[in-house]
């Protein structure tokens, strides 16, 4: 890259000298440090004269003159990384000993324009090229490692979990309030309702990775961007594959277990459940891609975990469970909703239309207020109108944590590091209010063991 | 009392960055900022497979420099400047745990390194590492970071390895 004006206009405000790097006659690099005056308009850097025959550098040759700058945080490291690289001939200023770059090119890099985790980022395919070349050199297949522990945490996403689980306990709350609870089918639902989420999210980065969607992201956060794994070569997309495929055969396996021993009526949900965990982002349908990805969630994870798992107690549908579901389904939604907004531009170039591509920043905040706002609206319709219990209510003492991440959305939206505080706080909002709706179902539970007339606000 | 001249341990004992120059296979310039360590004998820089083309250029062209220029980056009473020329091998016999054997000098600069290795399942890449080891052969001090004033120059007799 040629260095423009505005890079050198900064070199002064930036970095507090310079280093003049040249070739010696015994073909080692050899580095001065001195001061400088950029001056942008005649396109030059000036170096004031360095003593010493040894270190002078070569006039009309090439060499580099580096800046670099740190801001040293003692007790700690050190941040306010940031370096210019340029490259050109030096000449002798006129009528003065100064020394005169003209450089023709420029490299660099400031983390304050781009963060740490995003150089990082853009620079896995050198890491993957370099582990190509040890293992050419080497006869032997060298790839970087993980502990299995924190592999298959980061492989399968597992924390993300409670995504299933909030439903799931929800579904088995509203049977226990309709007097049906079995521990040990309640066990079998988690984990198998587990197993399908666990094959959903190991497929979601098999065909991420197949569709360039990870690749062309460079500002993955813990929260967004995948699991990376197969990027970055720490598992093979054949061992991916058929970890996803173990899931899906384990979570099918109960759920054929399940609706044997319940009823086969359970089938029809679990297909549902599983055709659309698989074509999220599976071809020929990749739903995600479609911007029909947060419906997709919404459902799955919303009144099919929860209508499956009330099934599997009660032997029998009901609207109950479906509704209570509803505002869970919208928040896990919005967590996609939300983690979609620093994977839009990798999104957008590998073809994935998620809502966060198709909408302007406007419409995305909007949208979040309207679904958070209808969600807890939903919650309070149905409660009023017996549609589910009263003590539900108490899950609208989550609803503040939506406020955070309204305004990070507002205020952070091109910052994906900025917003993970926000991406952290929206995942709080659906656990907090899934688990609080779970919390009114077991009040209810319990106030009418409890009681013999219990009070209207109680049931 | 190592290999180098005291000055220059002193600076390389507390640098939190410096300057390390490789030539490239077109034999240009090219110029990293990485934090150094030293033993006594050798110098020692980890490298990110991330950032792994300056080992490619290493094994290529061992001949390096590592400067220290900043004052903003050293701590000590004094501060002066020095440039190390060497020749540098690149170990990455094993890249997930080799470099932990500088482990200990780094976490004596930077000890906010455990909490970052702490997090590695966030960053799996970035702890993928080679050690480059310069052995020194020619060093330059300025006094006072003085380079108005010529350099002590020193021969060095380089470790053998």
């Amino acid at each position: 890259m040629k260095p423009s004006p505005e890079l050198l206009a900064g070199l002064g405000a930036r970095f507090e000298h310079a280093v003049i790097v040249f070739v010696d006659g015994e073909g080692y690099p050899l580095s001065v440090a001195t001061d400088f005056r950029a001056d942008p308009e005649r396109g030059t850097v000036e170096l004031h004269a360095v003593a010493g025959d040894e270190v002078q550098p070569p006039l009309g040759e090439q060499v580099n003159v580096v800046f670099s700058h740190i801001r040293p945080q003692p007790g700690i490291g050190y941040d306010e990384r940031r370096y210019v690289s340029l490259w050109g001939k030096l000449e002798r200023a006129d009528g003065g000993d100064e020394l005169v770059l003209t450089p023709d090119r420029a490299l660099g890099w400031d983390e304050e324009e781009v963060p740490f985790f995003e150089y990082s980022e853009r620079s896995v395919p050198q890491a993957r090229r370099y582990f190509e070349q040890v293992s050419a050199e080497t006869g032997r297949d060298v790839r970087p490692k993980l502990s299995f522990g924190w592999l298959f945490l980061r492989a399968t996403r597992l924390p993300f979990l409670s995504a299933t689980f909030v439903p799931i306990l929800l579904g088995i709350a509203v049977a226990a309030y309709d007097d049906g609870f079995s521990w040990w089918l309640a066990l079998l639902t988690l984990v198998g309702g587990a197993a399908i989420h666990l094959g959903v999210n190991v497929f979601n980065d098999v065909f991420d990775t197949q569709s360039g969607a990870d690749e062309a992201n460079v500002n993955p956060t813990q929260f967004s961007g995948g699991s990376r794994v197969i990027l970055y070569g720490l598992v093979s997309m054949r061992k991916m594959a058929l970890l996803a495929s173990a899931f899906f055969a384990v979570g099918i396996g109960i759920g054929v277990l399940l609706a044997a021993l319940r009823g086969w009526d359970l089938v029809w949900l679990g297909v549902a459940g599983a055709l659309i965990g698989f074509f999220y982002t599976a071809p020929p349908l990749r739903l995600v891609h479609r911007g029909l990805g947060e419906v997709a969630v919404a459902v799955g994870f919303g009144p099919i975990m929860a209508l499956g798992a009330y099934f599997v107690q009660a032997r029998e549908y009901a609207l109950e469970p479906a509704l209570a579901s509803i505002p869970v389904g919208i928040l896990i939604a919005l967590i996609l909703y939300v983690n979609e907004v620093p994977d839009r531009l990798g999104d957008a170039a590998s073809g994935k239309r998620t809502l966060p591509v198709r909408w302007s920043k406007e419409a995305v905040v909007r949208g979040y207020e309207l679904a958070v706002i209808a969600t807890f609206a939903l919650i309070v319709v149905f409660a009023v109108t017996d549609l589910i219990v009263r003590p539900t209510l108490i899950a609208l003492i989550a609803a503040p944590l939506a406020l955070p991440v309204v305004r990070a959305l507002r205020e952070s939206y091109d910052q994906p590091y900025a917003l993970m505080p926000a991406m952290g706080k929206n995942i709080q909002l659906h656990l907090v209010t899934g688990l609080l709706l779970v919390v009114g179902y077991v009040i209810a539970i319990i106030a009418d063991a409890a009681l013999d007339n219990p009070p209207f606000f109680l049931h | 009392m190592g290999v180098l001249p005291e000055p220059i341990e002193e600076l390389l004992a507390t640098a939190l960055v410096g300057e390390l120059t490789v030539l490239d296979d077109e034999g240009r310039l090219v110029t990293h900022p990485l934090i150094p360590f030293y033993d006594g004998e050798l110098i020692y820089l980890t490298s990110s497979v991330l950032f792994s083309r300056k080992l490619e250029h290493i094994k290529a062209n061992p001949k390096v420099s590592l400067s220290i220029t900043d004052p903003a980056a050293v701590t000590g009473d004094r501060f002066d400047r020095a440039t190390i020329q060497g020749d540098a091998i690149v170990d990455d016999s094993d890249l997930h745990a080799g470099w932990e054997r500088v482990l200990p000098l780094w976490r004596e600069k930077e000890p906010v390194i455990d909490m970052f290795l702490g997090k590695r399942v966030a960053l799996p890449l970035f702890f993928e590492r080679a050690v480059i080891e310069i052995s020194p052969r020619k060093a330059f001090l300025w006094k006072d970071g003085r380079t108005d004033l010529p350099p002590n120059v020193f021969e060095l007799a380089g470790v053998a390895r």
